[in-house]
């Protein structure tokens, strides 16, 4: 199964942690909010993807796991 | 926006009428009985124009509902602009665990629709019939019934039509008037100010389906959309269907505005000819430069091509168009569309509820860049940093609103680029000094936005 980010807009506040910790999936918008490629995470990104979710101070990044969630 | 309440129920029917089944057949259906005298239809009127409410007999557990079933086979679609199947949804809030609520959506936030007010102001019973019917279905003992709190007459007939439902029994009606703003009627917006939140868009999922209002399995379906399952219930899925295309059967209350001789809401048959529409309207008064279709999240089609345009789905594809919640914008040859794509970008990016970096510095962003092509004061690599915009902005909101603009935008540099280079090339033309023709409202809610903010943070 696999897993994604993916970013709550509302909460994130544009810090750009996640940028620099998984770049192979996030770039920053002219602002420095987070345009995320929410592509299946193949494995050796997992566990960078993680630790870019624990990073963000406002909990905004999710990593998920495909059918966790109905649609 | 003027003559809000003339119900020139033109007879908008797909073809000539060449099946003569059930009286029923022909339009209107929803303002059946309604709108001679601009007053609301009583409940005995009511009565005796659609029948007493088909209420089901009591179903045992895990039994379907007949009525999920009538929508499935109606083909039954939402009419508030995404267009999803209503029996799915009933079916997804069925499924969820917990006492379902039913939320009736007739907030309209979209300034060029009229169809929702004109619904409550002139039909509210056949409204709260179909929300009680769902409720039924799904088990629900409560239903809410949003209405934005700027819409004082359809405020005072739903309080009225409510009081007057008293002795009928069903699902307790409830009015809930919501604060005014272009998103504020979104379904995750208004659940969160129905759970006693502010009426701001929340993160997804959960969905309202599954976790709604007060963390109830929540149907949030659009007014119109219930005043059809009253009609599909009394009448069956064969009745529903003999009108409109067999992928979008039905009819439908549209909103058309702009230089005919009658704006106002119609009802259509889907797939009935917009020529015909304007028509009906008592013709054009002015060239029509283009037509906006679904809105102000909707997508422009040339003038050009007007009268060549079926109002249903699968038509309007072919023009990268819905007809969404049944918006029908017309702008005459005498506007200057650069002017009105820059007014109407502005007070979008100003409605945005502020919560979402994207969509505050994005919309904000694009109606700067489109106003300063419309003044000419723009680099000569405007158009294409608008495009950039566009997809920036793009999927990167907790609700569709970035979405809606940027599509809007987007067909209009489209629809409109002789008059976008003209104005990129030599600034302001002599159209731009004429009064506006999109309809706005008299203010904007940049205030809301604010405090949008400071809840968020």
């Amino acid at each position: 199964m696999s897993q994604r980010v993916r970013v709550n807009p509302i909460t994130c506040e544009a810090h750009g942690m996640c940028a620099e910790l998984l770049p192979e999936r996030i770039t920053l918008d002219e602002w420095g909010y987070p345009i995320i490629d929410g592509e299946p995470l193949p494995e050796a990104l997992i566990s960078h993807a993680k630790r870019a979710a624990q990073a963000c101070p406002t909990f905004a990044l999710l990593v998920e796991r495909d059918g966790t969630r109905p649609r | 926006m003027r003559s809000p309440l003339s119900t020139q129920t033109a007879l908008l029917e797909r073809d000539a009428p060449t099946r003569l089944d059930v009286g029923a057949r022909t339009l209107p259906r929803l303002l059946r009985g309604a709108g001679a005298d601009g007053a609301p239809l009583a409940l005995d009127d009511h009565i005796a124009t659609h029948g007493e409410l088909p209420l089901e007999h009591k179903r045992r557990r895990r039994e379907t509902s007949r009525l999920i079933e009538q929508l499935e086979r109606a083909g039954l679609r939402g009419h508030g602009g995404a267009g999803f199947p209503t029996a799915r949804k009933l079916r997804a809030v069925a499924a969820a665990r917990g006492r379902a609520i039913v939320v009736v959506n007739a907030t309209e936030g979209e300034p060029a629709s009229l169809k929702d007010r004109t619904l409550c102001q002139l039909a509210p019973h056949l409204m709260l019939d179909g929300a009680q019917l769902a409720a039924q279905a799904l088990g629900a003992d409560e239903v809410l019934v949003a209405v934005c709190e700027s819409a004082s007459a359809s405020v005072e007939t739903v309080a009225a039509a409510i009081d007057e439902r008293r002795r009928l029994g069903g699902a307790r009606l409830r009015l809930s008037t919501t604060p005014p703003g272009y998103v504020a009627g979104q379904e995750s917006a208004l659940v969160n100010f129905l759970s006693n939140g502010p009426a701001l868009p929340t993160f997804t999922p959960p969905r309202p389906f599954e976790q709604g209002v007060s963390r109830r399995p929540t149907l949030v379906s659009n007014a119109e959309t219930y005043a059809h399952i009253a009609l599909i219930a009394r009448h069956g899925s064969e009745w529903f269907r003999a009108l409109g295309t067999s992928s979008q059967p039905g009819s439908a209350l549209v909103t058309l505005s702009g230089p005919v001789a009658n704006p106002a809401v119609y009802e259509i048959e889907h797939g009935a000819s917009l020529g015909e529409l304007i028509d009906a309207a008592g013709g054009p008064t002015a060239g029509v430069r283009a037509a906006l279709l679904g809105g102000y999240a909707g997508t422009w089609i040339d003038g050009a091509h007007l009268r060549g345009v079926a109002l249903s789905d699968e038509h309007l594809a072919a023009h990268g168009a819905t007809l969404g919640a049944g918006v029908i914008a017309l702008l005459s040859d005498d506007a200057c569309p650069v002017a009105e794509t820059a007014r109407v970008a502005r007070w979008l990016a100003n409605e945005s509820a502020g919560q979402c970096g994207p969509c505050i510095n994005g919309l904000d962003a694009l109606a700067a860049t489109v106003a300063e092509i419309a003044a000419g004061s723009a680099g000569g690599d405007a158009a294409r940093r608008v495009e950039r915009l566009t997809q920036l902005v793009r999927r990167r909101g907790a609700c569709g609103h970035p979405d809606g603009v940027a599509r809007f935008v987007h067909s209009a540099l489209a629809t409109f680029e002789p008059e976008f280079s003209d104005h990129a090339r030599h600034g302001r033309c002599e159209a731009c000094a004429r009064p506006a023709e999109l309809p706005l409202p008299a203010h904007t809610h940049t205030s809301a936005r604010r405090t949008a903010q400071a809840v968020a943070r």
